[in-house]
């Protein structure tokens, strides 16, 4: 509703300016610049199909810069291309590549600064350092635009969609490739992010801290160095979404790391080396999520409290779950395990003995990591066995006392 | 040789129990692939399956099938054929019937659930392969026991706790040593210690396929690494075969002085 009204704003706005200028390669007005420079406030640009070199255009009032046909504005990489300190800047169209790199500046294809109500639609942006960079700017949307580069290395990389001290943003729809991070966000507050798209990243597909009150849902995580990072924030929704094959010794589907209240659910993790890795998160939810092939599942270290397990699938993963310490303050109901071996005599669906979800030699190889070697062997499954008989090292409260004996019938699908 | 070896081969294969060991692999990996739709975990439990049975069934029978045929082994001799073509033939129809059975009582079910044309042909093949190579060693290794024990207790006993060796004990010693030495790096020692054991060995070759991810992570990169690449496996089978032709060497030095 409040877009809409941003929307009427705008269309009574320059409608009242009377100001519409056309910029081309055969026009009078040649560069973008200088329609910037003559434009009235709130005027429409509209750039035809063409290439322009322009770096440094700088917006200093409300515009709308349309792009016609994909119009591509080549930085010929010497530093930021767009820098946008006005409300209500509009820019929709474009093709935006070589951005300048730097070791001291975040150069960026857009840099907005205290500019609210922003609309950034439709772009593609290539071999960028920074995509969009947004800071100290309030109510906008970043929908459909697609941000890639070819980054080598984390010291001379950047981000694709950049959020800094921003609140009530939407980002949508949105491709994220070759960069550093795909979405990074820092003290970013009710911003919706969904159907986003971020692969092949060097460091973190999506990447926050300090961002509280935020929603995530139906995006695709996938083949990010590093998977997913959220560290430090509060009241977070994370549902619908997929995060695979995030592969290495430092890769996780999802990092959680010092998040409180958070609701995690229907989500899918697939072919992670570890899925979730929760650190010092507490007052977790994790309800009807896929945990399907992944080396583990769930991976709690210290300073886990009242975290919730319940009804998630836990399919085919070489370890379930693993625990560092033998403090439980978590709890793991009504969840379906593909390893739980148990019965149901009275056929209620439940499994009548509980499910043990860390094994013996998940400990063994907390301890020494070089014994993964030995997995699935059949000394492995002894020592496992009389381990479940008699837990001596594993903690002896994380059970599962009501496990499923079906899957969960929840199917994931985006869109 | 060959005639012995079509005459041992063709007498094993019309037996008992070739039918009820191919039967045993038939029934179980088509029941297997009946109950459950998931691909990947029955390979799992075929491998366990296989790792735990394929050496010792070719263990127990290697040394069955010496001491049974030791009449006939002592006819032959008498008549002027080479020692090695006598044994060798009888070693090759012993071990080879038992592939066969093997292979039979997997590749059927496999081709009558399709698996061929899912993602899972690789393991398969690997889970094939590395069943025969399995029955090749230690049917090698049965019939050395045998040949060194005149005693046939000794000898089942020798030959049945070199199964559990292998088996179990193995990894139960490689874990506790690697538990006491954790403080240095372990990878190479763990990378060759594997190489030392045909089971553990053939146990990797599989799970690179089926556990990559969990190999990924930590230390796992290393194997993985070791492991994934060309000459990793080349290693790996090479390594294999040395484990085949080890035992048949010690065999036949072994048979040119030994007394019938």
């Amino acid at each position: 509703m409040k877009y809409f009204f941003l929307f009427l704003f705008l269309i009574i706005f320059s409608a009242f300016s009377f100001s519409q200028l056309e910029v081309c390669n055969t026009c009078s007005i040649k560069s973008i610049k200088q329609a910037i420079k003559i434009a009235d406030t709130g005027a429409t640009i509209l750039v035809k199909k063409g290439i322009y070199i322009e770096d440094s255009i700088i917006i200093k009032k409300p515009l709308t810069l349309k792009g016609i046909g994909k119009p591509v504005i080549d930085g010929k990489k010497k530093g930021y291309v767009i820098e946008v300190n006005s409300e209500n800047v509009t820019i929709d169209g474009f093709v935006i590549k070589n951005v300048g790199v730097s070791y001291t500046k975040d150069y960026a294809a857009v840099h907005l600064y205290k500019s609210n109500n922003f609309k950034l639609l439709n772009n593609r942006l290539e071999t960028v350092f920074f995509g969009f960079l947004i800071e100290k700017s309030d109510g906008g949307i970043v929908k459909n635009n697609i941000v890639s580069s070819n980054a080598q290395h984390e010291y001379n990389s950047g981000n694709g969609i950049h959020l800094w001290h921003c609140d009530s943003v939407e980002i949508n729809g949105n491709e994220c490739f070759g960069l550093r991070d795909g979405i990074y966000f820092e003290f970013v507050t009710n911003t919706l992010i969904h159907k986003n798209t971020s692969h092949n990243n060097l460091r973190y597909g999506l990447h926050f801290m300090f961002s509280n009150n935020n929603e995530y849902h139906h995006n695709h995580f996938q083949k990010n160095g590093a998977g997913v990072a959220v560290m430090f924030s509060k009241f977070l929704k994370m549902h619908h979404n997929i995060f695979e094959n995030n592969w290495g010794n430092a890769a996780y589907g999802l990092l959680l790391k010092e998040i409180y209240d958070a609701e995690l659910r229907n989500n899918e993790f697939r072919n992670n080396t570890t899925a979730i890795k929760a650190e010092g998160s507490t007052r977790v939810n994790y309800s009807n999520n896929n945990f399907v092939e992944n080396g583990w599942a769930v991976k709690i270290t210290g300073a886990c409290y009242e975290n919730k397990f319940t009804l998630n699938n836990f399919v085919n993963n070489s370890f379930n779950l693993s625990y560092n310490s033998k403090i439980n303050d978590n709890s793991f109901n009504s969840n379906y395990w593909s390893d739980y071996s148990g019965y149901d005599l009275d056929r209620n669906g439940v499994g009548d003995i509980p499910f043990r979800p860390v094994k013996l030699f998940n400990y063994v190889v907390n301890q020494t990591p070089e014994s993964i070697v030995l997995m699935r062997s059949l000394f492995i499954d002894i020592i496992n066995f009389s381990e479940k008989v008699s837990p001596v090292f594993t903690p002896d409260e994380v059970k599962d006392n009501t496990p499923l004996m079906k899957k969960n019938p929840f199917q994931l699908k985006l869109n | 040789m060959l005639k012995i070896f079509k005459y041992s081969f063709f007498d094993l294969i019309r037996g008992k129990w070739s039918l009820i060991y191919f039967g045993f692999f038939f029934i179980s990996s088509m029941s297997l692939l009946y109950i459950s739709g998931d691909v990947a975990k029955v390979i799992i439990s075929l491998m366990n399956i296989i790792l735990l049975l394929n050496p010792l069934i070719a263990t127990i029978f290697g040394v069955m099938y010496f001491y049974n045929s030791r009449e006939f082994s002592e006819l032959l001799l008498a008549q002027p054929i080479k020692r090695r073509d006598i044994f060798l033939g009888q070693y090759l129809g012993l071990s080879v019937s038992l592939s066969i059975s093997f292979i039979l009582g997997l590749l059927i079910p496999f081709a009558i659930f399709g698996i061929f044309s899912t993602n899972q042909v690789t393991n398969a093949v690997t889970l094939l392969f590395v069943g025969t190579i399995l029955t090749l060693i230690f049917s090698a290794i049965a019939f050395y026991i045998a040949l060194r024990n005149e005693n046939k207790i000794k000898g089942f006993g020798t030959a049945i706790f070199l199964w559990l060796f292998f088996a179990v004990i193995y990894d139960g010693i490689f874990l506790l040593l690697l538990m006491t030495f954790n403080e240095y790096p372990l990878e190479k020692f763990a990378l060759v210690s594997m190489i030392f054991n045909p089971i553990d060995l053939s146990r990797i070759l599989i799970l690179l396929n089926l556990d990559i991810s969990a190999l990924m992570g930590y230390t796992g990169a290393v194997f993985n690494q070791f492991f994934g690449n060309m000459l990793g496996i080349s290693i790996s089978i090479f390594v294999l075969l040395i484990w085949i032709v080890t035992p048949i060497f010690f065999f036949l030095r072994s048979l040119k002085k030994k007394d019938f």
